[in-house]
């Protein structure tokens, strides 16, 4: 049974391309469980590690000599925003993921300060996901993620995990930060999944 | 889909000049952990509806503090529309991060504008708990007439130290002249850290934490809005 609020009347629109219980917003606004990790970019690197621990691993160098994609996406974090046509620059996990054998089908991300996050490994695959390190024509800003973040545009925002470090493929799956904290472990905004009892 | 839960406005009253508490009678309501909020559902005569995220400013039972964004959505609603008597949905109690959980280790808290709600809720389960962990609140605001919990920040609750930042104007004698946080402001390492309030007031104090030495581990974050106060 819905609830009418006396009275009120909405400010936003409906808009077809935002998904249930989100309004638009043209800022940038930041949700991050801690402080803003600063990290230098000559002992930066990223990897990958397969569940018979084999280890990938790329520098800031290797990585963006890598061919990048320029996605423009719409993104929707749970705390309600959304912002459309973001503009970003990164290299597809593809790429990454070209000399990796695994047979896993989850991954827990984890990134320069702590944080960690788990979705299956499918969604990071077949053009859904990148490592960004460019914002907007501009270095990805250290507050928003930089020097590099995941970037999973169809789940809510914070699968995108700042400060990428790295991601573990695991046969088990693993609840990251936010998903031992109450929130969604799949987190899709379509289905409006933001907390563990959606 | 959500649960969300009828709650009906019990009591309410201004906190400052722009802001307000609510209380909510919510029959069953489960309980919750200082920290955590409640997802608000506001919905329009035309089906259309509106979520925002409040933390509980209580120990116990449903009591919310809305600070009013002049052109937002949902909080001037809030703050100027509802009356004792109607009815809003609420989700909720949400997050398991941003907690305090009754322990002996010293509390650093430190907030800015309304990012004093949960802070608030902490201190009164302190209280209810009858944990002796000392708290320090450093709390930052523009003016005196912008200080949220006043009589109860002001009276005397062993343990608890409150340092009141001004930013713009301070009262007659206070001995800090007016301007933003510092680093001199804070504690050195030795406590658990949480900080809240707008982005960049977070965003600013985080640093000033890790660049004292604390563990960035040991420092919680919320940041409840793009600008700042
Ligand atoms: C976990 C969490 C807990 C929160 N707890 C509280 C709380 O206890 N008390 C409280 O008052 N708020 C709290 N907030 C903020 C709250 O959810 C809303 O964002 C806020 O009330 C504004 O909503 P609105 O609909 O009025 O404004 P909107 O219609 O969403 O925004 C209108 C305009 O105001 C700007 N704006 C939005 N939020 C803020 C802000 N906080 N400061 C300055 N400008 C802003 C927007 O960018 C926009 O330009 C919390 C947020 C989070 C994520």
């Amino acid at each position: 049974m819905t609830v009418f609020s006396r009275g009120f009347r909405g400010k936003h629109h409906r808009d077809d391309r935002l998904p249930p219980g989100q309004y638009l917003t043209q800022g940038f606004p930041v949700l991050s469980a801690g402080p803003t990790p600063r990290i230098p970019l000559d002992r930066w690197e990223f990897a990958i590690d397969t569940e018979t621990e084999q280890v990938h691993r790329w520098s800031w160098e290797e990585l963006t000599a890598l061919p990048s994609e320029t996605p423009t996406v719409d993104i929707h974090c749970v705390t309600s925003w959304s912002k459309l046509d973001t503009r970003w620059r990164g290299v597809s996990l593809d790429v990454l993921f070209e000399r990796v054998e695994t047979a896993a089908d989850y991954a827990l991300v984890y990134c320069y300060g702590g944080y960690t996050t788990n979705l299956p490994l499918e969604d990071l695959l077949d053009g859904k996901a990148w490592i960004a390190y460019g914002y907007d024509g501009h270095e990805l800003a250290p507050q928003h993620g930089g020097p590099a973040r995941l970037l999973v545009p169809h789940l809510y925002f914070w699968k995108s995990a700042k400060w990428v470090r790295g991601i573990r493929l695991l046969h088990q799956d693993h609840p990251g930060l936010w998903e031992s904290a109450g929130y969604h472990n799949y987190g899709d905004p379509w289905r409006e999944q933001r907390y563990a009892d959606d | 889909m959500t649960r969300w839960r009828t709650v009906r406005l019990a009591g309410a009253h201004d906190e400052t000049a722009g802001s307000r508490t609510l209380v909510f009678d919510a029959p069953d309501w489960p309980g919750h952990l200082p920290g955590q909020h409640v997802d608000v559902r506001l919905t329009a005569p035309d089906g259309y509806s509106a979520r925002r995220s409040y933390s509980l400013a209580s120990a116990e039972g449903v009591e919310l503090t809305v600070e009013r964004i002049d052109d937002g959505e949902v909080s001037p609603y809030l703050t100027d529309e509802l009356r004792v008597g109607d009815q809003v949905e609420i989700h909720g109690p949400i997050g398991g991060w941003f907690v305090w959980r009754p322990a002996t280790t010293p509390v650093l808290l430190v907030s800015g504008g309304a990012g004093i709600v949960p802070m608030m809720a902490m201190i009164r389960a302190r209280r209810a708990a009858g944990v002796r962990a000392p708290f320090h609140l450093v709390h930052s605001l523009r003016s005196p007439g912008r200080l949220h919990y006043a009589s109860e920040l002001l009276s005397p609750d062993p343990g608890v130290r409150v340092s009141l930042l001004y930013t713009r104007e301070a009262p007659g004698g206070h001995p800090r002249p007016p301007g933003r946080l510092t680093a001199a402001d804070l504690d050195g390492p030795g406590a658990a850290c949480f900080v809240c309030g707008p982005t960049g007031f977070v965003e600013a104090a985080a640093d000033l934490l890790v660049g004292l030495g604390h563990d960035p581990g040991a420092i919680r974050t919320e940041r409840f809005g793009p600008s700042g106060s």
